[in-house]
């Protein structure tokens, strides 16, 4: 089947399979990489992408239901201004280790950002709870989270 | 310095082998044994030949021109299974075909017919008389077990590592206090986000592979003996990891990809999915016994153990597992007699291997809660009975090993402030704190090349992975250190055999240490170098030349590395090579060893709940003992990790087996700790008092975290009145804890 949709700010058609995943057509067929592949069950979060501005598993997500729709990768969220923060906050508080998390963390995070569901502490734990890290315990990612969080409510 | 890998990760760019595409590429799937002991009775594999877009099928038959059985420690794997099973997940045959989808679909069409065979589960199972055998042949040692002559194997056991110090029994008998218990420490999936992944190549330039290995040169040595090729002809690429704590380390996945690219003819690529990575390595489980002898008024005097390891159905790395859970059996005191006995145990389970801190995760725990229980029959504190007993710097840990190079009681005490030791409790509310060391460095063997171009940037090659751990930017740091020169303009990247120099391996917290000294050297090289250069410059007074800002300086008057580059090669280009090595001076053999003790200490405060069973951890708190921390901010980071992964591994990690069955092969079920379970409170302290052999006075870190905050649970719930003898601590094991000791008379 033919699908259209804005990928990365870019009108974009292609033929699909019915029965794709999203992660597939986008790591295979596109040569997206920077979501990665590993629980493959929703539960990690590495694989996840904006659709509509909302974040999927797309390890689980059909492609097919991105027709008519917005997409956006890291490779596109990362040359707009909003992940300049967040990119900062985790340089300065080394919340990364390996990094194979981070891509769908950073999108997570923006996500929630601009829905407002991040405000303090707590909310940073229930937000970010479907996105596994292994390697940082997650300390430095609450920190700069936090740190993002403070200067949007300075604003 | 922030880390210099950070932009490329945020941004998505960083290149792992699963992202990895070569011309021509294939790629792989593995066709595994459902069953976890069985004869393989035939092989028909004429529907998968015949699918469209499938190039080749590997099966054992396949490997009759080589010796296809591999394995560093014990040659016991073959590459996929010839004739028998032995684990459910083992590689039976593996397609190579267009697509994945393709390549699943035809390796689910290959019929193999089984004749099932008793099973060994357990390491009970294992160990009774007449159980039947994993393995019947006899052992043949691998190429890096570094163990000394291995024994042969006795029925189901592979590998025993021994001490046997003083009169054990004599003590037993003459001491006021025996504690005595058994211990069970579950089987834990590593999982590195990132899974095993291969892209293997083979054509007349030989065998390339990109693959998702900690320890590129021992897989080079690995695969160049077993397809009989020539060390310089196999290249081993290691981009970025996405993850190791072990789980990479020695070969897995590589000899499987590269004979199905032998087969095909073509580059092949296998990415596991998460549940055939957690058949591929796991944790050992473990199960043990453990005394402990003293005096009346808590001073320590035998300890006694036996421990058993489960390493699957292939030895992989139990060996040096079960060695160095023997080393840490007795922990860090004063012993007057000791007693070890740690036998590694094929099963009919998924082979395990290396883990972050194993060995010490496994045992310290054990000991720990003993330490305090005796504490608390000679009524002292906990803190107390550890400042009596435990080891001081320059006191020998064991017999022919390195002396104690660290300073426990001041680490001890250390945690134990930064965990609000002495503050009020409610009876429901635990603390508990563990100390113990772990044999650390591996084989002290490593090289580093360090190159300033005519730019006068440098860059590192080293032969030691970034699986996460920072290490590309401490090399850098440490380069820029010695080169006077920001360590911004210090490039290192990934391995590559072909041209970064030797490295043992990444693991046992080495890296720093070992490569980082290596690269010390090659860059001081460099820095003889330029002296000698600037010294053509201001002849008859070298003396006066310092390095300084990324220049040469006489008094005023300065040249830049640049400048001096030029000056040497006449026009501006060229480059200064440096070259730097570690290798075992003096003693320092693996068995011997280790390089340096790494400090295992943690600290935690637990709530348990007494209705429902379920403990909370509220605080820890963790010292990494370092040296010198090369880069603070990037010590702490790993402290952190480790102990979430002691978190996970104390309170709900565990690989549930029944009949060689894994039940919890997803992590829907086999859950690991996610944000929710960060405590409230962590906190690490570092400690530098620069009695590392690594350079400037570091050693490494990372490992000791994990043991200790396994073993600070387990003595903090134990003060909250459940010992607790099981791991992990799930609310089912605890609550029916509580209610066997209400029933127990006290
Ligand atoms: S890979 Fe999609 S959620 Fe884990
Ligand atoms: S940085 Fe490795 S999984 Fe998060």
């Amino acid at each position: 089947m033919r699908i259209a949709l804005e990928l990365n700010g870019a009108q974009t058609s292609m033929d699909i399979e019915p029965q794709e995943f999203l992660l597939d057509v986008l790591r295979d067929d596109l040569s997206l990489t920077g979501a990665k592949r590993s629980c493959d069950t929703q539960v990690c979060g590495s694989c996840t992408v904006l659709v509509d501005g909302a974040p999927v598993s797309a390890c689980s997500y059909l492609a097919a239901e991105t027709d008519e729709r917005v997409v956006t990768t890291i490779e596109g969220f990362r040359d707009t201004p909003a992940f300049e923060p967040i990119a900062a906050a985790f340089t300065r508080q080394a919340a990364l280790q390996c990094g194979f998390c981070t891509p769908g963390m950073v999108l997570t995070i923006h996500a929630l950002l601009e829905d407002g569901e991040l405000t303090d502490e707590a909310s940073i734990r229930r937000g970010l709870a479907g996105n596994l890290c292994r390697c940082t315990g997650y300390r430095a990612i609450l920190d700069a989270v936090s740190e993002v969080v403070a200067a949007r409510m300075a604003r | 310095m922030a880390r210099s890998d950070a932009a490329e990760k945020l941004r998505g760019d960083a290149r792992y082998v699963g992202d990895m595409v070569v011309p021509r590429m294939l790629h792989g799937k593995v066709l595994r044994s459902p069953y976890a002991h069985a004869r393989i009775v035939s092989i028909d594999r004429s529907a998968a030949d015949a699918m469209p877009g499938v190039v080749a099928i590997l099966t054992g038959a396949d490997l009759l021109d080589i010796d296809p059985y591999f394995g560093h420690a014990i040659k016991d794997r073959p590459i996929v299974a010839i004739d028998v099973v032995r684990f459910a997940g083992e590689p039976v045959a593996a397609v190579a075909a267009t697509d994945e989808a393709t390549a699943e679909a035809a390796a689910r069409a290959i019929v193999v017919e089984y004749d099932e065979l008793p099973i060994v589960g357990t390491i009970e199972e294992a160990l009774a008389p007449g159980a039947t055998l994993v393995h019947d042949q006899p052992l043949r040692p691998g190429a890096f077990h570094g163990l000394g002559t291995l024994a042969e194997r006795d029925g189901n056991i592979c590998y025993r590592y021994t001490i046997d110090r003083g009169d054990v029994d004599a003590v037993f008998a003459a001491a006021d206090i025996v504690v005595e218990d058994d211990y069970v420490f579950p089987g834990v999936y590593q999982y590195a986000m990132e899974t095993h992944s291969v892209v293997a190549q083979v054509d007349s330039d030989g065998i390339t592979i990109w693959a998702t290995c900690q320890h590129p040169f021992l897989v080079r040595a690995e695969i160049a003996a077993l397809f009989d090729v020539p060390l310089g002809r196999v290249r081993v690429i290691v981009p970025y990891l996405g993850g190791g704590f072990g789980s990479k380390s020695y070969t897995k996945m590589e000899p499987i990809t590269v004979a199905l690219a032998r087969k095909a003819g073509r580059p092949v690529r296998i990415v596991n999915r998460v549940d055939e990575s957690m058949v591929t390595t796991r944790r050992h489980n473990m199960t043990a016994r453990v005394r402990t002898a003293a005096t009346s008024d808590g001073c320590l005097l035998a300890r006694d153990v036996k421990a058993w390891f489960d390493t699957g159905a292939y030895a992989d790395n139990g060996p040096r597992v079960t060695a160095t859970g023997g080393d840490a059996a007795p922990g860090p005191y004063r012993w007057s007699a000791i007693r070890v006995d740690a036998a590694c145990v094929y099963t009919n389970t998924a082979p395990s291997g290396s883990y972050r801190a194993f060995g010490a995760s496994h045992l310290q725990w054990a000991g720990e809660l003993q330490v305090d229980e005796v504490a608390r029959r000679a009524g002292i504190d906990s803190i107390e009975i550890r400042r009596r007993n435990l080891l001081r710097p320059g006191e020998l840990v064991r017999p022919g090993g390195k002396p104690l190079d660290a300073d426990l009681v001041g680490d001890l005490e250390k945690v134990a402030e930064a965990l609000g030791w002495s503050g009020e409790k409610d009876p429901d509310t635990g603390r508990g704190v563990s100390v113990g060391l772990l044999a650390a460095g591996a084989h002290p063997v490593s090289s580093a090349v360090v190159r300033m171009e005519a730019d006068g940037g440098a860059v590192v090659l080293v032969g030691s992975t970034e699986v996460g751990q920072g290490q590309r930017t401490a090399f850098a740091q440490i380069a820029g250190e010695v080169l006077a020169m920001p360590a911004e303009r210090i490039t290192c990247q990934g391995t590559d055999t072909r041209f970064t120099p030797y490295d043992r391996s990444t693991g046992a917290s080495r890296s720093t240490t070992l490569a980082g000294l290596a690269v010390q050297r090659a860059a001081d090289a460099i820095r003889v170098d330029l002296l000698d250069i600037a010294a053509t410059v201001w002849p008859g007074d070298p003396g006066a030349i310092e390095l300084r800002d990324g220049a040469a300086w006489h008094g005023d008057e300065s040249r830049t590395y640049p400048e001096l580059i030029a000056k040497r090669f006449g026009l501006s280009g060229g480059q200064l090579i440096g070259e730097g090595g570690v290798h075992p001076e003096g003693t320092g053999s693996y068995a011997e060893g280790p390089v340096f003790w790494e400090v295992c200490i943690g600290a935690a405060e637990v709530h348990v709940d007494r209705e429902t069973g379920q403990v909370i951890v509220h605080r820890t708190a963790t010292v990494a003992d370092v040296g010198r921390a090369i880069n603070p901010q990037l010590v702490e980071r790993q402290d952190e990790g480790a102990t979430m992964q002691g978190i996970g591994n104390a309170m709900f990690e565990e690989m549930v087996y029944v009949d060689g069955q894994l039940l919890n092969d997803n992590l829907l079920e086999y859950r690991i700790p996610t944000i929710e379970d960060l405590p409230m409170h962590s906190s690490c302290v570092i400690v530098e008092n620069e009695d590392g052999p690594g350079p400037f006075g570091a050693k490494g870190c990372g490992e000791g975290a994990l043991a200790g905050i396994i073993g600070a649970i387990a003595t903090a719930v134990a003060d909250a009145g459940v010992p607790m003898t099981e791991l992990p601590f799930t609310p089912e094991r605890v609550w029916r804890r509580i209610q066997e000791l209400k029933e127990e008379p006290s």
